[in-house]
């Protein structure tokens, strides 16, 4: 192995670990995603924010800060239903498939958001 | 602000008060208005005018009370005190000279279907020399059941979704129920096997009979940008279109208004325990937070009295302070 080819190992070495170590980090990244919280309040008689995009496997916490009772209810009414919620109460649903959830306060029901899975 | 076709007449008591700004609205809903209608066309007044009216109109064979929205169990800044608003609002309507036979309330009884606040309501309502409650349920009084609860109490001479109906003194009531099965987006909804029942049960009646429809969302468009509307409500009036007194009773906006439309009387009553906006006057349709002193005005029942022969129904609302 003359010099030329001895810098080119290294820097094929280099080349490698330096992958290796972003695959890592990638790698860490998808498993910090896996399990992430966001969060939707609501409050004069809306969901902030309307529409949210989250990953997969992100659970969303929605909080009540209005003072009439609100729910959290998916449109087709059986993939999340709330409970009623009073006054900072909170319901939470975590999404483990892709896909767009539109959802609605079945009590108001002119509050209409989304919640989109990538 | 963008206005539907059913604008709603802001001064229709004919007082000059075109309900701009917050205190001139404090001004009318404290005074209340009192409305005659008779051969269709509705005369409104407002209180401070009363001395002009011939009170004997307001007397008849019949006589009843609405009273709507005591949502039991809210306690903010609103009014921390509902119980004792609903027992002014009985106080009221004890005190009515001509006693109410019955009384109707228009829905939203609790604010969160529970138990304990529907069992207040009753206890309350218990102390009105009126001993028949007709009730119909609002959005609050169905919520995390399906009203199954609310449908075990009081719909017990109803159909199986609550509605009913019952004729006093050749008068014809319907109690409807728009508030279940509400839809992503959607307004108060009656549903077909509603609207057949109701189609079948006006049927045998003559045109001449006095028919007082009540719900609790108003079943007219007051305004749908809030959901102060019913999608199918149209259907359910066109069953009704024969006779030549309706009247439509409702709840929900906690504020009173009116309308006429043909031979059909609309009418809202105001809440026992918070007042809301006007309508688009406000972000969101939430309770309105008022200094304790004038709350009473702006909460109030609404007192209904029938006339044979005369072919009027005098609606009173008034307000508790």
């Amino acid at each position: 192995m003359n010099q030329k080819e001895r810098y080119l190992a290294a820097a094929m070495l280099t080349m490698a670990i330096v992958t290796a170590v972003v695959s890592a980090a990638r790698a860490s990244e998808d498993s910090k995603t896996d399990g992430a919280k966001s969060e939707v309040k609501i409050d004069n008689f809306s969901f902030a924010p309307g529409e949210i995009q989250v990953a997969k496997g992100t659970t969303i916490q929605w909080v009540n800060r209005d003072d009439i009772p609100h729910t959290v209810v998916s449109d087709d009414k059986t993939t999340f239903k709330s409970k009623p919620l009073d006054t900072d109460d909170k319901f939470s649903y975590t999404f483990s498939k892709e896909g767009t959830y539109t959802y609605f306060c079945s009590i108001h029901p002119k509050m209409t958001a989304k919640v989109v899975v990538k | 602000m963008k206005r539907g076709k059913d604008e709603i007449l802001f001064d229709h008591n004919h007082d000059g008060v075109d309900r701009r700004g917050f205190l001139k609205c404090m001004a009318w809903a404290g005074t209340g208005v009192f409305c005659v209608m008779q051969g269709g066309v509705l005369k409104s007044y407002s209180f401070s005018r009363m001395a002009e009216l011939d009170l004997s109109t307001m007397t008849g064979e019949l006589s009843f009370a609405q009273i709507s929205d005591s949502h039991m169990g809210f306690s903010k800044p609103a009014n921390p005190d509902v119980a004792g608003t609903l027992k002014a609002a009985v106080d009221k309507i004890n005190a009515l000279r001509t006693p109410p036979e019955f009384l109707l309330h228009t829905g939203d009884i609790s604010h969160l279907a529970r138990a304990e606040e529907f069992d207040n309501v009753e206890q309350i309502l218990r102390s009105a020399k009126a001993k028949d409650v007709f009730y119909v349920p609002g959005e609050h009084d169905v919520i995390g059941d399906d009203g199954k609860q609310y449908l075990e109490r009081f719909g017990k001479n109803a159909k199986s979704g609550g509605w009913y109906s019952f004729d006093k003194k050749g008068v014809h009531f319907a109690g409807l129920v728009n508030v279940m099965n509400l839809k992503a987006g959607g307004l108060g909804s009656l549903g077909a096997e509603q609207l057949d029942w109701l189609e079948d049960d006006v049927k045998h009646l003559s045109a001449s009979t006095p028919i007082v429809v009540f719900a609790h969302i108003p079943l007219w468009s007051v305004y749908p940008e809030w959901g102060w509307g019913t999608e199918d409500s149209a259907q359910a009036l066109g069953y009704l279109k024969k006779f030549g007194s309706v009247t439509v009773l409702n709840g929900h906006i906690h504020q009173t208004m009116q309308k006429v439309e043909g031979n059909v009387s609309f009418h809202t009553a105001a809440s026992t325990a918070f007042p809301q906006p006007q309508p688009g006057k406000a972000d969101s349709p939430g309770p309105m937070k008022v200094p304790a002193e004038q709350l009473r005005g702006l909460l109030g029942i609404t007192d209904v009295n029938f006339v044979q022969g005369k072919d009027a129904l005098a609606i009173v609302d008034s307000s508790l302070g």
